[in-house]
């Protein structure tokens, strides 16, 4: 069985707040702030994109690992905000972490699942032995157009997995299970600068479909309960979606609340669920079970049934906490936000 | 700007992982690598030595006009690290302004982009360092 041997997290330094994008275009703060729940967001700075967010994460997965870089079999790196169109994020990582040349790597891409989608590639590897480890990451810097309602929420982070063997484990992923259709939610067209999406659309049909397809589908495939479980994690496109499929599905809302960070730091993406598993993994204790469930538009929806072992405080002691990243910031107002994201012509 | 192929691909160990060079024969380190020992000469034996990034600010300058294809990242601090491998370096300090900074202070390594050529160019990464907290 495959777990995670070494994890890491990273946010960049830079937040704007929900009010000062509402100002811009005349909505009311406190709307917003009331129906996405998000209060300000990450911003990368000019000088970072997916490659380096995932380079920084998955240097504190290695630290925690204490394995060798040419001991990963296998680099997966999941994002809709690869640098190139091609040429593979997960060979720049690679070669940043010294894990070269003797291994394979490729980008992955399913909207705000790739991330999930690359960790269920690396277990796979590792459980029919073809690898010893496996690096999985989440990252993105996701833009949203200009007055859309995406632009309150599209965020910066990554996470990266190490995932080996469970006796080598700070937690061991148990079982895993994946509900996946054609749903037109959300989508970018090759050369757009900016997603669309559906609307009112991205939530019964898109997110609470598969959200409760996986969950429910891991629970009767383990035959597990709610009540064995001390955290759960739903993807947060919005801090209101999470606590409503919780709601829908019997799950008590203070076993979500540690892995709730939209609020704070926006919708990452691919890094949005690995980044709330990350937050949890910071603070879990020997012996607790965690069930996570990540959604990308498109549309599918992991879901993860994981125990947190004994070498969980050992390895943890090395390397960043996520806490580390989101207290460290500095808010920036629109036009220098506008700066960052090379939204000005000619940039 | 353009930077050639060749240069960056060549540059990969040293500016991903600041891999440098020692002289074993007089322990002295060396960023960016050298391939002679400046004290032992023909005597030194070189091998590649890898840095850890972290370090302390020995000076720093803010750039406010900012060589071709740095335009878009002026203000910007350059600063000269004092490596704890024991040489001294250049290096852009991210996330930080003049007023966050003074001598001495904490550094450690962190991968940024460094520069894009034009749009259809390739990107160039590297270390450049920020404050550690």
């Amino acid at each position: 069985m495959a777990g995670i041997v070494g994890y890491g997290a990273y946010v960049p330094k830079y937040r704007i707040k929900s009010e000062t994008i509402a100002e811009v275009w005349g909505e009311d703060p406190n709307r917003i702030q009331k129906g996405l729940g998000i209060m300000e967001k990450s911003v990368p700075a000019i000088d970072e994109d997916s490659a380096t967010l995932s380079v920084e994460s998955a240097r504190i997965a290695m630290e925690r690992a204490q394995i060798a870089p040419d001991e990963l079999g296998a680099v997966y790196v999941g994002s809709e905000s690869h640098p190139y169109a091609v040429k593979p994020t997960a060979t720049m990582v690679s070669q940043a972490l010294g894990a070269t040349p003797n291994l394979t790597a490729a980008d992955l891409e399913f909207a705000c699942k790739a991330g999930t989608a690359a960790m269920q590639i690396c277990m796979g590897m590792v459980d029919s032995n073809m690898i010893k480890y496996g690096l999985a990451i989440g990252a993105d810097t996701a833009q949203g157009r200009p007055g859309d309602a995406l632009e309150y929420s599209a965020a910066a982070g990554a996470a990266a997995y190490i995932i080996g063997k469970d006796d080598q484990s700070l937690a061991i992923i148990e079982d895993t299970f994946s509900y996946t259709t054609d749903t037109p939610d959300f989508w970018r067209r090759t050369k757009a600068d900016y997603p669309s999406h559906g609307g009112r659309f991205t939530g019964e049909p898109a997110y609470f479909k598969h959200v409760q397809g996986a969950f429910n589908g891991l629970m009767e495939k383990m035959d597990e309960k709610i009540d064995n479980y001390d955290y759960f994690i739903f993807h947060q496109p919005n801090a209101k979606f999470p606590k409503a499929v919780a709601k829908k599905l019997g799950v008590p809302k203070e076993k979500i609340e540690l892995g709730m960070i939209v609020p704070i730091i926006g919708n990452t993406y691919s890094g949005n669920t690995p980044l709330s598993l990350a937050n949890v993994l910071d603070k879990a204790k020997p012996g607790e079970k965690i069930f996570v469930t990540s959604f990308g538009s498109g549309a599918g929806s992991d879901a993860f049934s994981i125990k947190v072992t004994d070498k969980i405080e050992e390895k943890r002691k090395k390397g960043y906490p996520l806490s580390h990243f989101i207290e460290n910031k500095e808010y920036v107002t629109y036009a220098i936000y506008a700066k960052l994201r090379k939204k000005y012509k000619g940039m | 700007m353009k930077e050639s192929i060749s240069l960056t691909w060549r540059r990969i160990p040293e500016r991903y992982k600041m891999i440098g060079t020692r002289c074993t024969t007089c322990n002295s380190n060396f960023f960016p690598p050298r391939s002679v020992c400046s004290k032992c000469r023909r005597k030194g034996k070189i091998e590649p030595f890898e840095f850890s990034g972290n370090g302390k600010i020995y000076s720093f300058t803010e750039i406010h006009a900012a060589p071709a294809g740095f335009e878009n990242q002026i203000p910007y601090v350059m600063a000269i690290v004092e490596l704890d491998e024991g040489t001294r370096c250049t290096g852009q300090i991210v996330d930080a302004t003049l007023k966050d900074l003074k001598i001495g202070d904490r550094v450690e390594g962190t991968f940024r982009k460094l520069l894009s050529d034009d749009p259809e160019g390739p990107i160039h990464y590297g270390f450049k360092f920020r404050l550690k907290k």
